[in-house]
């Protein structure tokens, strides 16, 4: 039919880049590299698959991996659910810088969230001290770390969408004789579930992949199946055996995103969206009240704790607190050494986060837009495309460009544009993910409207959609941020020209002795976590939308 | 105006929109009547360029409109549940449509400001939509289509959402300020009531054909056909044969008016028209239903329907009781086969 | 290769606008330099995350050679050396620099280097000189360190050798890296290996395992929370006082501590050591080959191995390279450092690691 022709036409056309981008920066890097493994001299080995998949090991570790994922899911959605609401729903002094601090430990290298996650349940530290209680070495200091890490997906994803929720429609449903539970349940739920569904999906992939927390935290007692993929990969360069494991972590993942889709696929509804600024009112009455205490403590254990750690000790100097780390930062050292010179390091940071930004917003947003209406079998799949990247190992990613992108025109393994594209990998699905719910709940009939007031589908969408799902876009755009300063993934992987950025300076400063080094790598990851504060705050900020002030 | 020439749309196998053939004249108010999933809404989406024709065309100040999209088509259309944009105040709404037309700024104002009085909503434009009662969310909406000055308004169920009283007084307001703006419109209801009160022609469709197209008093006179008379709410609808002047029926012999189609025919009698006399047809009283100026009565034959009568105050029989009915001629309508009539009807009709 | 170079064309096509532009000049630069004619004005070094040099040493090679450097940083020494051996034929660079001698030979039996014998490499110590394909350029040993402060209050004298570590007095006072995944670790590991003999390394293990010895992941964590002599260690209240590091800590400390002290908070069991040796080699592939060996000769000469051990902590090789104050005032030197044939790390590396693993971890 023709419409429907027209209509496909237009998203494929939307297609195009996020398909380029994907087939580029994912697809043929992953497939060479497992092919690689598989084919080491132009035949097929897929006995291979049999036997490594009948090692107990193996199998030892995908159980384990699984385990921990879903329980560090399960944690997550149970402590931050509550934190979505109060932040969707309660107005209160500071809610903005909370909200920007809670993502912070998105962008803490791995090796610091161990410290400080030690110093929270580790010898001597918080628990420890207060009950001689020690979870380190135990799988709770895990999957702790994961809640720790995965709050702000949770808060942000549900939060985002749920501040936009239509209050009205609960209080309809509590005028029809629902109790205040079974309201939420019945009329809110419902609505919340394709972003509590992605956010639980993210959180799963991230902690599924888990790296260096499970290392740090879970001590050799503990495997997931991505550190094993690194372990064969990075260390003793079997790639047989990591292309077997590749694919089992691709089938699983494939696995989750199947299941994912069924749930998400027949909750997804129009809803009413009405500015957040009309849902949020001060909380009222104890219970109210109570609500936002909790989640300020839990907040406060779980995350300004461990952060407050490393605050301190970049201010704890061995004649008691002071700046000397800080000013040690900024001057050149006795021997002329200089290690790190930490502006240029904030400079680079923002650099590769910012053009990571930019192509994860500009790909992420071509593809949710040509996936806002729900269609054929291929979008769908194209859909789930968008999810892999989390869930593939990043060593394999990584080591992938290394033999695929050597080639002109894409001998980009010495540049500096390379960084921010693995970055931007991890960060798409997040876009997307955080902004298709929203656009998807946007009425059809109010792009009509637009259309009939003469407004272009493109004039529409900006008009439309766009301050609709600004929100979601700032949101996503600020994990893409998150996730660049934090430089996830394959970044730690590929090589890279030598303009360090914060995270790598701090782990370089860590790798040395002396207590400058050390004094001063938590002066710069507090000064990282400074700037991912702030600039998810100005992101907020940002206001692209033209709503007062027209006339 | 608008014409639209062997419209169809199919919903798969399904037809929504069946070959429609309609005219809206210059100044012209139509409105199309139907039952739910007749094809109402469509026609309107098709007009506007929101919904692709399967076949057929539409054409607007005669130029066709395949490939034009909906922006660029210069019609209004007011939405069923209004479609306000929740993230733009009253005025931000209402002066959208001129923004799209690059409208300069202090004239947008102006004419929101214009538009909000005509309304009634005066210097209601920094309120946020959200805020505003149904009504008024009624009332912006239609200033917003009226806005950038379509060629042709359509309105879709446009007070279906609203009370009684202020229905009634908002068709008046309607249709007086439709006539001073000169716009020509296109509604879609199915409330019999709000079309006759608004249209200067009506157009009752059903399974997304056009059954019955004339002025209100037209279709209110002739029905013509079964499913026309019951969807105007006719109860007294009866298989007849007529020769002459008289029809054979399930309730005897009634008298047509001179003139009437012969033959195998289906027969309508308006409640009126149903007389309680000595001598007649035979009936007992099932139910009583008070009107305010008269009483509905269900009346049960010994053979047929039952028969509704519409009895003044004094005359109304107890329920039970055993009555005889005699039938009126002038309220008896002989209706053609179904679908036989209706299509385009006349076109260019016009107030004027 | 030709279908591979043409699906990227294609794709490239679509791409178009990623942006990808903003990385043209230079990209163009080296595709400049892959056609040959004019000769490319860079040269490419991969190395490890450790390497450093300081910018006027770069800058002394750009003026002796019209060349500039250009440092990739491809992860720790392990990673990096594999991501060459994955990439042979077609390297990143042109240099690579950081593959010691626990390394060594999977990356020369790989064939990712191009025989070159550096000039100057007659002041090179022959004891270094471990394969004739690649350059010495460091040496380092991985030690045993001590928390100078915790010996002096329990008036215990520091241990010196892999013996010592095993008695009683040092029981629980041991913290060791996972030979698997760190560095040191398994310079400690080959230590072991190389004092008691392929016969008796396990039984010496057993014995550090029952008293007490402690292992973590890495380096950081064994010196930055578990080591009770290094600042981390004190925030974290590390209970450990030996920790397998390196002989270049102790001047490290006292490099970066303000005020720096008299002695070094730490010290160095010297006869705990295992010695590496980093190399750099040409490699196979290199788009710049002559720059390439410019660099090596650069590599080991004086300049530049004068500036290294403040870099990167790490000895010279070079016989006319002087020490800097630092290292020996507060170094240590250390005599009789243990070793093992590279050919034989290679053939036994994982076959060790696993049986360390099934020793210690289980």
């Amino acid at each position: 039919m023709r419409r429907d022709l027209r209509g496909n036409a237009a998203r494929l056309g939307l297609m195009v880049l996020p398909v380029a981008f994907f087939a580029v920066f994912f697809a043929w890097p992953v497939v060479s590299i497992v092919e690689r493994g598989l084919r080491p001299d132009g035949a097929w080995d897929l006995g291979e698959i049999g036997t490594t998949l009948g090692r107990s090991d193996i199998l030892g570790v995908l159980g384990f991996t699984v385990w921990q994922a879903a329980a560090s899911t399960g944690l997550t959605l149970l402590v931050a659910l509550p934190g979505a609401y109060v932040f969707a729903r309660f107005a209160f002094p500071g809610k903005g810088v909370l909200r920007a601090v809670v993502t912070v430990p998105f962008v803490l290298p791995t090796v610091l969230v161990g410290t400080a996650f030690l110093a929270l349940v580790g010898r001597g530290g918080f628990t420890d001290e207060l009950w001689g209680l020690r979870l380190d070495t135990t799988v709770w200091a895990i999957l702790l770390a994961h809640v720790f890490f995965n709050y702000a997906v949770v808060v942000r994803t549900v939060g985002g969408l749920w501040a936009q929720l239509d209050p009205r429609q609960e209080e309809a449903a509590r005028v029809l004789g629902a109790s205040r539970w079974a309201a939420w349940r019945t009329v809110t739920l419902p609505a919340l579930v394709p972003a509590v569904s992605a956010a639980a999906l993210m959180v799963f992939l991230f902690t599924f992949t888990s790296f260096g927390v499970v290392q740090i935290l879970g001590g050799d007692a503990y495997t997931t199946l991505e550190a094993e993929i690194y372990r064969q990969t990075a260390r003793l360069l079997d790639l047989r055996t990591a292309a077997v494991l590749t694919l089992v972590q691709f089938a699983a993942v494939g696995a989750i995103l199947a299941v994912h889709a069924r749930t998400v696929r027949r909750r997804e509804t129009s809803l009413r969206l009405v500015s957040p600024e009309l849902t949020a009112r001060p909380p009222r009455g104890a219970g109210q009240w109570a609500l936002l205490g909790g989640v300020l403590v839990s907040v406060a254990l779980l995350v300004l704790l461990p952060l407050g750690v490393l605050v301190e000790r970049s201010f704890a100097t061995p004649e008691g607190y002071g700046l000397r780390y800080y000013r040690a930062l900024g001057s050149l050292d006795a021997s002329g050494t200089f290690l790190v010179p930490p502006l240029e390091a904030v400079g680079n940071s923002l650099r590769y986060a910012v053009a990571a930004t930019a192509i994860a917003v500009v790909v992420g947003g071509l593809a949710a837009a040509a996936l806002t209406r729900r269609a054929g079998r291929l979008v769908r799949g194209f859909d789930a495309l968008l999810m892999l990247p989390l869930g593939v190992s990043a060593v394999t990613v990584g080591f992938g460009f290394l033999i695929t992108l050597d080639e002109p025109p894409f001998d980009l393994r010495a540049s500096w544009i390379l960084v921010p594209l693995a970055q931007a990998l991890v960060g798409v699905p997040f876009v997307v993910r955080t902004m298709l719910p929203v656009l998807r709940a946007v009425d059809q009939r109010l792009r009509e409207a637009a259309a009939v007031l003469g407004a272009s589908p493109w004039r529409a969408w900006r008009e439309v959609d766009l301050p609709l799902v600004r929100r979601a876009l700032l949101i996503a755009a600020g994990f893409a941020f998150a996730v660049s300063l934090g430089e996830f993934g394959a970044t730690v992987f590929i090589a890279r020209p030598d303009n360090p950025t914060l995270p790598v300076a701090v782990a370089r400063l860590l790798g040395r002795p002396g207590e400058l080094n050390y004094g001063q790598a938590m002066a710069l990851s507090t000064i990282l976590m400074v700037v991912c504060a702030v600039s998810l705050l100005l992101l907020e900020r940002l206001r692209t939308d033209r709503t007062t002030g027209e006339f | 105006m608008l014409t639209l020439d062997g419209a169809t749309v199919r919903f798969g196998a399904r037809a929504v929109l069946d070959a429609v053939d309609l005219t809206v004249g210059e100044h012209e108010i139509v409105c199309v009547l139907g039952p739910s999933g007749s094809g109402k809404s469509t026609l309107l989406r098709a007009v506007a360029g929101l919904q692709a024709l399967d076949a057929g065309r539409v054409l607007l100040g005669g130029a066709d409109q395949a490939g034009v999209p909906a922006h660029r088509r210069g019609v209004g259309l007011m939405f069923q549940d209004h479609q306000l944009f929740p993230q733009k105040d009253v005025a931000g709404n209402v002066a959208f449509g001129p923004r799209m037309h690059g409208v300069p700024k202090e004239e947008r104002a102006a004419r929101v400001g214009e538009l909000l009085d005509l309304v009634g909503l005066p210097g209601a434009g920094r309120r946020s939509v959200a805020a505003l009662s149904g009504g008024e969310q009624q009332r912006v909406a239609l200033a917003r289509a009226l806005a950038p000055r379509p060629r042709l308004l359509m309105l879709d169920e446009p007070l279906g959402q609203l009370d009684r009283g202020l229905r009634e007084r908002l068709v008046v307001e309607l249709r007086a300020l439709f006539g001073r703006l000169g716009t020509t419109v296109l509604a879609v209801t199915h409330d019999q009531g709000e079309a006759f009160a608004l249209a200067d022609r009506v157009v009752v469709m059903r399974d997304g054909r056009i059954v019955r197209s004339g002025t209100p008093v037209d279709v209110w006179r002739q029905p013509g056909s079964e499913f026309v008379a019951r969807f105007l709410g006719f109860e007294n609808v009866v298989p007849a044969t007529v020769s002459g002047a008289v029809a054979e029926t399930a309730w005897g012999r009634i008298p047509v008016p001179d003139g009437s189609p012969q033959g195998s025919r289906t027969l309508l009698v308006r409640p009126a028209g149903v007389l309680v006399t000595d001598g007649g047809l035979a009936c007992r009283v099932e139910s009583r239903t008070f009107r305010g100026h008269h009483v509905t009565v269900v009346l049960r034959p010994a053979d047929g329907p039952p028969l509704e009568a519409e009895l003044p105050l004094r005359e109304v029989p107890e329920v039970g009781a055993e009555v005889t009915v005699a039938f009126r001629t002038e309220e008896v309508v002989v209706l053609d086969g179904d679908e036989a009539k209706g299509g385009g009807g006349p076109g260019g009709q016009s107030r004027s | 290769m030709h279908t591979k170079k043409a699906a990227a064309v294609a794709l490239a096509a679509a791409l178009g606008v990623t942006g990808l532009a903003a990385c043209s000049t230079e990209d163009a630069r080296e595709a400049a330099g892959k056609t040959g004619a004019p000769a490319p004005k860079t040269v490419t070094l991969v190395s490890h995350d450790s390497f450093n040099a300081s910018k006027e040493v770069l800058a002394e090679f750009t003026k002796q050679t019209g060349l500039t450097v250009k440092v990739l940083k491809a992860g720790d020494a392990g990673e990096a050396v594999n991501k060459e051996i994955l990439t042979k034929g077609s390297p990143q660079g042109d240099v690579f620099f950081g593959v010691d001698n626990t390394l060594l030979s999977r990356a020369v039996d790989n064939g990712i280097f191009v025989p070159y014998e550096a000039k100057g490499a007659d002041r090179i110590p022959e004891t270094f000189k471990l394969d004739e394909r690649v350059t010495p350029v460091d040496t380092g040993d991985v030690c045993v360190n001590y928390d100078k402060k915790y010996f002096a209050d329990k008036k215990l004298a520091p241990p010196q050798t892999f013996d010592d570590l095993a008695k009683p007095e040092y029981k629980d006072l041991l913290v060791v890296e996972n030979p698997e995944r760190s560095s040191p670790g398994l310079g400690f590991l080959l230590g072991t290996v190389a004092k008691y003999g392929d016969e008796g390394w396990q039984d010496y293990w057993k014995k550090l395992k029952a008293n007490g010895v402690r292992t973590v992941d890495s380096w950081e964590l064994a010196y930055n929370q578990e080591f009770s002599g290094s600042a981390g260690g004190k925030e974290a209240k590390g209970d450990r006082p030996l920790v397998v590091s390196y002989a270049s800590s102790p001047p490290v400390e006292v490099l970066y501590a303000d005020p720096q002290p008299k002695e070094a908070p730490t010290g160095v069991s010297t006869g705990t050591c295992f010695r590496q040796i980093e190399f750099a080699g040409l490699l196979e592939g290199a788009k710049n080959p002559e720059g390439g060996k410019a660099l090596i000769d650069f590599l080991v000469s004086k300049k530049f191995q004068d500036d290294m051990p403040l870099q990167m902590f790490v000895n010279p090789v070079a016989k006319d390279a002087a020490l800097p104050e630092l290292f020996t005032k507060h170094g240590v030197v250390v005599e009789k450092p243990e070793t093992v044939a590279p050919e034989k790390i290679t053939e036994n590396r994982e076959a060790w690691i696993q049986q360390w693993s099934s020793l210690v971890l289980k």
